[in-house]
């Protein structure tokens, strides 16, 4: 493997989508959670943690899809076109819960908030199912034909494999959504969350199991790369090790670390998806020929070096600024008259 | 309907409602800029007030405009693969650009703008409604860029033939300062100013009727009225620049603004009035020679008619022409609104006339009708073109996908947006009929902090 343009943007959307994962990740886990408790002030805490940085999250999507198109064109036209229901859906379903984050604090009346609680919920755990679905339809592989179109149905991307990563996902970020509530809150929710915390892993330890097995054997292409270099296998058992440290954080009351082994947990998630699929995006079922790779699929290599230097400018200062940010609000969320 | 009509229903429908909101964050941010600005300025708490006021309705409007844009985002992929492929290396570059220099700005610092601002101090704050500002500006710039380059593509050449062939780039540079960038980038932007502005004219005028928060609403409409007649009479500028752009880039565009069928020298402009298709000619009040002038600056210009362009490569006429004498009608409506607003106020006697305040209440449909209105003409007026001379319309719809698919689709969107903008107006009324909180006359945490210099 050479290290070209088309890898570095391999990796750079590769970069912005695990960015998604790993922040998005805990707000859309946090609203799955969110209808666990029915005591307002609670709901509120749970918001408030995520409110001043949820928005900011999404972005690593929008980006994400920006950068596909600008790299990726055909993978942009292709998946977004065919899977094209299925993204209208994840649409209406991002759209509920933004405005139910903002409209919810807006009257005090017990009927309204409950409705946009409800919207709020359902739009996090439909979003998460519905990405992780599309991700389990990648890994599967899609049918597509010789002009690089998508050649199957709305229903044909709901079989089970592709929908064991989606409850998969929902799984992982719930697990993460709760710790990162344990950070963000303190005493009983503080409690209950830990609770929540620790049957989220188990939960999401049995659904990775299944998830793993399967893959094996029913996937051979989403192992092959690491069966062909031993070495890569280090991957996955970071992320074991990254799981199997979180309790331990918690009971030695690191709860910020705890949510760091919760991220690192996503990321090598992430690296163990993008090591398998590479150098492909689209991996083409039944014609592997036909699969959208790196090079079939890129922009010239003019673009995706103008491309290289606006995100060399762009990145550092975004990841500079979005600490920042996250440090100005670190520690308990408490709530306040600007809250939500 | 064919898949054609409802793809292009469905994304003008999509990006007529997303567009009600970003003129507003636009605008907002530059007026909030100038209110905490004020504020550091001359320490007088009323400007605090303000600022964290309109900061509540900036927040409002700014979640529904990103709901909203993340579905823009992905539209171009979902109804026009063809047209995403063909682009992609061009168009994408913008929107990932937007993606990274601005959409980030914008969101990262909101957090400090909405939850803030007892946990940083004055300097800081100020800084992060700034960039929330320069954000909203910046993701104007990219995605003008974008557009800009469907009216006036440049900087590429089309590589391969028949299914395969696309634009590439070949110049950066001459991609992002394309031919009517910077003249449609300054118009849109004042018209965002605009939006802003006559919001906040218009809250301030209703407080004055109903006799509350008076002292509030005379800061914000010394504020909102002059940023309001600055921006609208640089947009009756930027709107004739752009024009002139237009009448050199896309003269069928202009020939179609204009109903203009026969090239005619010392060609009349048509103050208001429709166009006759059958007889192909304009019917209503009209200036000789001054279409000829103001195009090229010269009343015995030729101007390009309708007829030097094969039927097939003309726009729809009486749409264009309506939305487009529509757009200027309502923008010189609102420079006359302004000025006298700004000079009753300046005179001191605003408040003594109800008739005016009334109108000045109303006055916030004004920039966005005229803003919607704009966009239908540009848009409109590029048909049947997607990129101009280059790709026509009906040629960049996705392949795969079928008519009752995007009818549902389409289904979805106006149900939710439909319910969206209720809520909206609903909240933004309960949100106006509070008024200010009298606690934030007394800036609290960090903020009560004097600056340090």
């Amino acid at each position: 493997m050479q290290l070209d343009l088309n890898t570095i943007w391999f990796v750079l959307v590769g970069v912005l989508f695990t960015g998604y994962a790993m922040l998005d990740g805990f707000d859309l886990g946090i609203g799955a959670l969110h209808l666990f408790t029915n005591k307002d002030e609670e709901r509120r805490l749970m918001l408030n943690a995520i409110g001043p940085v949820w928005d900011g999250n999404e972005v690593w999507l929008v980006t994400g899809g920006g950068a596909l198109f600008a790299a990726f064109p055909n993978v942009y036209a292709t998946v977004f076109s065919g899977f094209y229901l299925a993204l209208m859906l994840l649409l209406a379903a991002l759209i509920f819960r933004a405005v139910a984050i903002e409209f919810r604090s807006k009257r005090p009346e017990h009927w309204w908030r409950q409705t946009w609680d409800v919207g709020f919920a359902a739009g996090s755990i439909v979003s998460s199912l519905l990405i992780g679905t599309a991700l389990g339809n990648i890994a599967w592989g899609v049918p597509v034909d010789a002009n690089g179109e998508f050649a199957g149905t709305f229903l044909g991307l709901l079989t089970p494999y592709p929908l064991l990563v989606g409850v998969t996902t929902v799984a992982l970020f719930m697990m993460h959504g709760a710790i990162y509530g344990v950070m963000k809150t303190e005493g009983e929710l503080h409690d209950k969350l830990r609770v929540w915390a620790m049957r989220c892993i188990i939960f999401f330890v049995i659904c990775a199991v299944t998830l793993t097995m399967a893959t094996l054997l029913y996937v051979p292409h989403m192992s092959a790369r690491v069966r062909e270099i031993p070495w890569l296998f280090s991957v996955a058992l970071v992320n074991m090790l990254a799981i199997a440290n979180i309790p331990r954080e918690f009971h030695h009351g690191n709860d910020g670390k705890a949510f760091l082994s919760s991220c690192a947990a996503i990321v090598t998630l992430m690296a163990l998806f993008a090591l398998n699929i590479f150098p492909n995006l689209v991996y083409s079922l039944p014609n592997p020929e036909n699969s959208l790779n790196i090079y079939n699929a890129a922009s010239s290599s003019k673009t995706l070096g103008i491309m290289l230097i606006i995100a060399c400018i762009g990145v550092p200062v975004v990841i500079a600024y979005t600490i920042c940010i996250y440090w100005i609000f670190r520690g308990k969320v408490k709530l306040d008259r600007m809250s939500y | 309907m064919d898949v054609l009509t409802l793809s292009r229903i469905q994304f003008g429908a999509t990006i007529a409602f997303h567009y009600l909101y970003p003129p507003l964050s636009i605008g907002l941010g530059l007026l909030l800029v100038i209110m905490e600005g004020a504020w550091l300025k001359t320490g007088n708490t009323l400007y605090h007030q303000m600022a964290r006021f309109w900061t509540r309705v900036f927040a409002l409007t700014f979640a529904i405009g990103v709901a909203t844009g993340i579905v823009m985002e992905f539209e171009f992929g979902t109804n026009w693969a063809t047209y995403s492929r063909f682009v992609g290396d061009v168009f994408g570059s913008a929107l990932a650009a937007e993606g990274i220099f601005a959409f980030f700005l914008e969101s990262g610092f909101l957090a400090v703008l909405l939850f803030g601002w007892d946990r940083v101090s004055r300097k800081m704050h100020f800084f992060s409604t700034c960039m929330v500002c320069l954000g909203a500006h910046f993701s104007a710039v990219w995605i003008i860029v974008a557009n800009s380059w469907m009216q006036t593509p440049a900087g590429y050449h089309i590589v391969g033939e028949g299914m395969h062939a696309r634009a590439e780039v070949t110049n950066f540079w001459q991609v992002v300062f394309n031919p009517s960038m910077m003249e449609r980038l300054s118009h849109t932007v004042c018209g965002a100013w605009c939006a802003g502005a006559f919001l906040v004219v218009s809250v301030s005028s209703w407080y004055l009727l109903t006799g509350k928060h008076l002292e509030f609403a005379r800061k914000s409409l010394k504020v909102g009225l002059t940023v309001a007649l600055l921006a609208s009479l640089l947009q009756a500028v930027t709107g004739h620049t752009s024009a002139q752009g237009v009448a050199k880039n896309q003269p069928a565009k202009l020939a179609a603004f204009e109903g203009l069928y026969n090239t005619t020298s010392n060609a009349p402009l048509t103050i208001a009035g429709w166009v006759d298709e059958k007889n192909e000619q304009v019917v209503g009040l009209q200036i000789p020679n001054m279409l000829s002038f103001l195009a090229h600056n010269d009343f015995h210009a030729p101007v390009t008619g309708l007829k030097a362009f094969a039927p097939e490569d003309r726009p729809p006429v009486q749409a264009s022409f309506l939305f487009f004498h529509g757009m200027v009608g309502i923008g010189f409506t609102m420079i006359t609104i302004a000025a006298l607003g700004f000079l009753y106020f300046r005179h001191g006697s605003l408040h003594e006339r109800r008739w005016l305040l009334w109108i000045l209440v109303f006055s916030v449909l004004l920039p966005q009708m005229a803003n919607q209105l704009g966009w239908f003409a540009a848009e409109v007026g590029r048909q049947p073109w997607i990129v101009y001379g280059v790709m026509r319309t009906p040629e960049g719809l996705s392949a795969v996908v079928k008519a009752n698919v995007v009818l549902s689709s389409l289904i979805l969107f106006t149900v939710i947006y439909f319910l969206l903008f209720t809520v909206f107006i609903y909240l933004l009324n309960d949100k106006i009929q509070h008024g200010p909180h009298e606690d934030d006359l007394i800036p609290s945490g960090k903020l009560a902090l004097p600056t340090r210099n």
